[in-house]
């Protein structure tokens, strides 16, 4: 039986007369999304995707997988093309096509969808037709109308005939690429994969920014940022990561930075940091994983000195969340595992015993000024460390 | 010039894959658990031939666990469950014709006091699926099928059973030897329901001394060893890294669509020369995997031409290597009357075998069916 992945668009159906762009933009991810898979032929038509497989090697629940990540997409089902678009078709297929579901329900009822009017049934003598056939094979099952173990939607389009069970829900959002570029600080925790995730998820494409300072953090926790940043590019598809050199900074802070103002003084840097690396790259916004008191850093003092560094708008999608609500999002796209993997990153290198919870911007500045940094950011600048980053094979 | 036919006791190592533990042994020869650049690089070299051999089992990478090779995986599986679950049931059900680190393991188990029940085959060596269907209850906490037999390459519906273990609703794993079919055919654990699955690196052109059990994420198996943190302390122990980045290279290296293509036409080729020689009888069911092919040269024992083979430089086995010298316990459960299991060859080929080594073969049976002495 021919099978083919049929898929609704989400928020894209609100959109007004940009629509045309956000299909297109979307067309192109699930593209992007499942290249390596093998051929497809992918067509929109009436607010659904239809992707055809074009080898028989493919194997649909890869590509399922796939869809289900992919921003912009309210739903998806798999559905099988009828081998004639006629009723008797419809009749022959739908009970084979869905019996093993249908073998282990008890309730079921029939939807159908008739967008070529010159077919000779109407809607609800489709209903009826295949819900009998599906009774004759199954004669276990009841039709329930109002709240059925299984929807059979029986779909009748201009190019074909098609029946479903089920859809599954898709990844929702709205499609990456659509909402702009922006820069995500990525130390190798749990928050920031996941604030990346959610900011994809509305659309924007991102680039990753990491602060390394070698011999004080390892090698292995750049690759752990590589490899949250792999599960990351499911969602988000395709980016680039930057790796700043921080050893030189870091050490200064610690030499010459009052102690309670290690903290603060180092993020605002790889703020000032970021925005160059953002600017350069075209990104109207950075984001950062930071949750309102979560740590002494993430005050709304703190928030404030930190947010005085860059005058790029500064994303922090997880700041009204819990730290298990985090953790379930971490959990959710795959990164929690890997967040946890006991590596020294730039964050917890020199932290200070009592960092200074309402730091005030201007003694900040100050001590900051005296450190004179400057030239020290622009070597950092000059020696980034550049990795692509594909969810695919290497 | 060699004939070598006995390729699932054991393959050649390819050049590739010599080179990539030569390479491992030599300069990447940290160990994976260090935390200086060394140590990465090691485990660079493990990650990347994890992911290889998971892909290649539509798996993830945290569902591989290497092992020494096919017999300590089957064994962790059998006792890993059993140990498992043992307060939910104590019945086993395997076949009559497992490889012996199955069967010997559920043995041993039996006269710990569990109840096991081999399903026989029928007298070409199938098993049927019926007989699953009849036995898996809410008692039963482990199914242990093989997936091809490695005697006579019969193909048994491992793909069937985990429906089988829903549809009884059993608390059952099902753990799944794939020794003698990985890399031979698609295998995918999780879309036909299996938990365990064991596979080996030395079948299929990677050295002895590795295999891993793939055991699905959420399954939770005791360790039968216990040390450090490799392997997520199912398999513990410093891994044999040169070895597994061996397995990782022949894993990427097998194509198994197109060499399936070539192995069934050179078994196609083996069958019509080997029917056409009167005294010999095929034993393999039609449908068994191409890669075997068990045979009976009637009135010759199979020692013997074995050893009259191997003058020729053909090599060949005498039902399963690891059993030397007793009676096939696979022959004997086919019920496969004793002239015939006696004088049972296997022939087993990889993708280096040509149809000239079949044709050596055969003139070889032939010249010794007209010298040597029968019985």
């Amino acid at each position: 039986m021919k099978e083919i992945i049929l898929i609704k668009d989400g928020e894209i159906a609100l959109k007004g007369l940009n629509r045309r762009q956000f299909e297109d933009r979307l067309i192109k991810n699930i593209k992007g999304a499942i290249k390596d898979l093998g051929q497809f032929e992918i067509k929109s038509a009436q607010s659904t995707i239809y992707i055809t497989p074009l080898n028989d090697s493919i194997d649909l629940d890869d590509v399922c997988d796939r869809v289900s990540r992919v921003f912009g997409i309210a739903a998806f089902s798999r559905a099988v093309v009828c081998p004639e678009k006629n009723l008797e078709s419809v009749l022959e297929t739908a009970p084979v096509y869905l019996a093993d579901t249908l073998k282990n329900i008890k309730t079921f009822k029939v939807e159908a969808k008739r967008s070529d009017k010159k077919f000779p049934y109407k809607s609800p003598e489709i209903c009826r037709e295949t819900g009998g056939a599906i009774l004759k094979a199954f004669p276990h099952l009841k039709v329930d109308v109002h709240n059925p173990d299984l929807v059979v939607n029986v779909e009748i389009r201009d190019f074909g005939a098609y029946v479903r069970g089920g859809a599954i829900r898709g990844a929702g959002g709205i499609p990456v690429g659509t909402g702009g570029n922006a820069a995500i600080l990525i130390s190798g925790g749990i928050d920031s994969p996941v604030a990346a995730y959610m900011m994809a998820k509305r659309g924007v494409r991102l680039t990753a920014i990491h602060f390394a300072s070698p011999p004080y953090t390892s090698p292995r926790a750049e690759q752990k940022v590589v490899k949250l940043l792999k599960k990351v590019a499911r969602y988000s598809g395709d980016m680039t990561m930057y790796t700043v050199p921080f050893t030189e900074i870091q050490e200064t802070i610690k030499n010459k930075c009052p102690e309670e103002l290690f903290t603060i003084i180092m993020r605002r840097l790889m703020m000032e940091i970021s925005q160059r690396i953002a600017e350069k790259r075209d990104c109207s916004a950075l984001i950062t994983g930071e949750s309102l008191g979560q740590v002494a850093s993430q005050t709304i003092h703190a928030i404030g000195c930190t947010d005085a560094a860059t005058t790029l708008p500064v994303f922090r999608p997880l700041i009204g969340m819990d730290k298990q609500e985090i953790i379930d999002i971490s959990y959710k796209i795959d990164t929690f595992k890997t967040s946890i993997e006991p590596y020294e990153d730039c964050c917890t290198v020199f932290t200070p015993k009592h960092p200074r919870t309402r730091p005030v911007l201007k003694y900040v500045e100050q001590a900051q000024e005296e450190a004179n940094f400057g030239p020290m950011i622009e070597t950092a600048l000059e020696n980034l460390k550049v990795t692509f980053i594909n969810p695919r094979e290497d | 010039m060699e004939h070598y036919l006995d390729n699932s006791a054991t393959t050649i190592v390819y050049k590739e894959v010599a080179q990539k533990v030569t390479e491992i042994m030599t300069v990447n020869y940290g160990n994976p658990s260090s935390l200086h650049s060394k140590g990465m690089e090691a485990e660079n070299e493990l990650i990347k031939a994890r992911h290889i051999i998971a892909k290649s089992l539509g798996a993830e990478d945290n569902e591989i666990y290497f092992t020494s090779g096919g017999t300590e995986a089957n064994n962790l599986a059998i006792l890993g469950t059993v140990n498992a679950l043992k307060r939910r049931g104590n019945k086993i059900v395997t076949t009559a014709i497992e490889h012996s680190s199955v069967y010997e393991t559920v043995k041993n188990l039996e006269s710990q006091g569990f109840q096991v029940v081999y399903i026989e085959p029928d007298k070409e060596g199938n098993i049927s699926i019926e007989d699953f269907k009849a036995e898996i209850d809410s008692n039963t906490i482990l199914v242990s099928l093989m997936a091809v037999n490695n005697e006579i390459g019969s193909i048994l519906p491992f793909d069937k059973v985990g429906k089988i273990i829903k549809e009884n609703h059993s608390p059952a794993l099902l753990h799944c030897d794939c020794v003698q079919a990985y890399c031979k055919i698609p295998l995918k654990p999780k879309k036909i329901g299996v938990d365990l699955a064991t596979i080996s690196g030395h079948k299929i052109h990677a050295p002895k001394g590795v295999g891993a059990l793939y055991i699905k994420e959420g399954v939770r198996i005791i360790p039968q060893h216990f040390g450090g943190e490799q392997e997520s302390k199912i398999r513990p122990g410093t891994e044999a890294l040169p070895l597994i980045g061996g397995f990782g290279k022949a894993v990427a290296m097998a194509d198994i669509q197109k060499n399936y293509e070539y192995i069934t036409q050179l078994n196609n080729y083996a069958r019509e020369k080997l029917c056409a020689i009167d005294e010999v009888v095929i034993n393999s069911p039609k449908d068994a995997l191409p890669y075997i092919i068990n045979i009976s040269v009637q009135g010759i024992r199979s020692e013997t031409m074995l050893h009259y083979l191997e003058q020729f430089e053909i090599y060949v086995s005498s039902g399963s290597a690891c059993a030397k010298g007793k009676p096939s316990h696979v022959l004997q459960a086919m019920n496969l009357n004793r002239d015939l299991a006696d004088s049972a060859l296997r022939i087993s080929f990889s993708t280096d075998n040509t149809k000239e080594d079949i044709d050596a073969l055969c003139e070889a049976v032939k010249n010794g069916l007209k010298t040597l002495v029968r019985r």
